[in-house]
């Protein structure tokens, strides 16, 4: 089991998590502006890299706060220095 | 002198179509672009050993009751092709058709299992809902008490559904294509393209460049990986999957039973072990390993619905990579690169489409263009929105 450094309230386990996928993915400012293509990128592409990943977490089962994290997709490590 | 089921041999200077992964997939693809198409020239490219990937991996599930009639059709194409496969191929696969029970565990799923029966019966997908006592009778050891958390309250069965060996499909498929003439050639990663405008010339490899007219991406879990080399992006997650098997045991269960609600599904093996997964688990990973409390939870669910199994001891878990698209639908078809063509997205549920999948990819790489149980499974679909939702409708996957 991973264990998840929640930034607010230290490394625990997984099973108090929910995973949020890629981080840094804005909602469009303007969505109605956006063509179809533009759109689709937004709902359904996202970064899949085989190495160090931005990613989201959520601590549900805890202080039920969102953190990014640098975590490696093949290791499963997370680097070090946690941004809220 | 020991008898080989297919050679090793060097990679050639260039190919008609070079296939990237030696998996199910990529193997029923050159055996069919031979067979079907007399396209011999071709290459299947492996970064490890032959089907060393989730071909290795999988719980060996087949069926076709999908919901959707573009699934239904391509599913039911490739379960007919199962039908004929160790014939097709001289070589004997374990195909068994035990049936597939889909178990509902609430009112919404009754509803869209008696859903999902009627579907399948008008696309020709054999298929029947059963009552508790229906199933308790198919499958005596299984708890069907009302008395559950979440009781069995019926299932779909679809009859025709059973499993293979899949070790032996691919074996299977790997001597008839190279009989064929195909080339397999392992220890050997695809790291880059030869670029040529709009085409690719060719593959940069771990043992040199190898040209092609053609090259057809069927690397699964590692397929976003060859996309950005590509510089386009595909709406893939990759995900670890997991799966585990008993110690043998004698024989107590000859159907395959899945739960979606309360997540686990089992068959038992010809050789008596029995054999389990349930989810993904839920960060995006290439490690080939993931978290044991999802090991934990599908025991769990497992033991509630089959009291026997409490004793039973876990032998052996491990996990493959699978490619997850948003619609739990494959993607089959043309890329942004003219001479290039994918198939991926198969995620949880792709070892069942491997005869189908290699059939209908291998005459869209021979024509250049869909064929017509692939097109709805392009690419696009992503930006008109014709999704080909089964995650969606129906909540099954493997
Ligand atoms: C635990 C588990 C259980 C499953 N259960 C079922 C089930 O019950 N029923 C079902 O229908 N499906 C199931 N699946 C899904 C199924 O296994 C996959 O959808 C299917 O195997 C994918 O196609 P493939 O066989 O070609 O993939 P793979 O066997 O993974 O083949 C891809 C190949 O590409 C190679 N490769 C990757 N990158 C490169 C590169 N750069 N250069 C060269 N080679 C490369 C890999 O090494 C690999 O051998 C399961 C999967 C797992 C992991
Ligand atoms: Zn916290």
């Amino acid at each position: 089991m991973l264990s998840v450094p929640c930034p607010w309230c230290g490394p625990r386990d997984e099973t108090e998590f929910k995973y949020g996928g890629q981080a840094h993915v804005a909602y469009p400012s303007d969505p109605a502006a956006l063509s179809d293509a533009e759109w689709a990128s937004y709902l359904f592409l996202r970064d899949n890299p085989k190495g160090w990943f931005a990613e989201r977490w959520f601590h549900s089962a805890g202080c039920r706060r969102w953190f990014d994290v640098v975590r490696h997709t093949v290791t499963y490590e997370f680097a070090p220095g946690v941004t809220p | 002198m020991t008898d080989f089921l297919w050679a090793d041999p060097e990679p050639e200077r260039g190919y008609d179509v070079v296939v990237i992964g030696a998996g199910g997939h990529g193997l029923a693809t050159a055996y069919y672009l031979a067979r079907n198409h007399g396209i011999t020239n071709v290459a299947v490219l492996e970064r490890g050993w032959l089907a060393g990937g989730n071909m290795a991996r999988n719980t060996t599930i087949i069926r076709s009751n999908y919901l959707w009639d573009a699934s239904a059709a391509i599913y039911e194409h490739s379960l007919k092709l199962w039908e004929g496969l160790s014939d097709e191929l001289d070589y004997d696969i374990l195909f068994s058709q035990r049936g597939v029970l889909n178990l509902a565990h609430s009112l919404p799923d009754v509803r869209e299992g008696i859903r999902r029966v009627n579907a399948n019966r008008l696309n020709g997908v054999d298929a029947e809902w059963l009552t508790p006592a229906e199933v308790k009778k198919l499958v005596p050891i299984i708890n069907t008490s009302q008395e559950l958390r979440y009781p069995v309250m019926g299932a779909t069965f679809q009859p025709r559904a059973g499993i293979a060996k899949h070790d032996y499909v691919a074996w299977a498929y790997a001597r008839a294509a190279h009989r064929l003439g195909v080339h397999l050639i392992q220890n050997c990663e695809v790291t880059g393209f030869l670029r040529d405008g709009d085409r690719v010339r060719g593959v940069v490899t771990s043992r040199g460049t190898i040209e092609a007219d053609r090259v057809a991406l069927c690397a699964a879990g590692h397929t976003s990986v060859l996309a950005s080399e590509l510089g386009f992006r595909l709406p893939l997650a990759s995900h670890p999957l997991q799966a585990l098997v008993s110690e043998l045991l004698e024989q107590v269960l000859d159907t395959v039973v899945m739960s979606n609600a309360i997540h686990v599904y089992v068959s038992q093996a010809h050789k008596g072990e029995l054999v389990m997964g349930a989810g993904v688990d839920a960060y995006n990973g290439y490690g080939q390993r993931g978290s044991f409390h999802v090991i934990e939870s599908q025991m769990a669910a497992a033991v509630e619905l089959f009291p026997i199994f409490a004793r039973a001891h876990v032998l052996r878990t491990w996990a493959g990579i699978v490619d997850v698209s948003p619609d739990a639908s494959p993607v089959l078809g043309l890329t942004p690169v003219e001479n290039v063509f994918v198939n991926c997205g198969w995620g949880t549920g792709g070892f069942k489409a491997t005869p189908g999948a290699g059939w209908v990819y291998a005459d869209t790489i021979a024509h250049g263009r869909p064929h017509p149980l692939a097109a709805p499974f392009a690419l696009d679909r992503f930006t008109t929105g014709a999704l080909v939702d089964e995650h969606g409708a129906a909540a099954v996957a493997h």
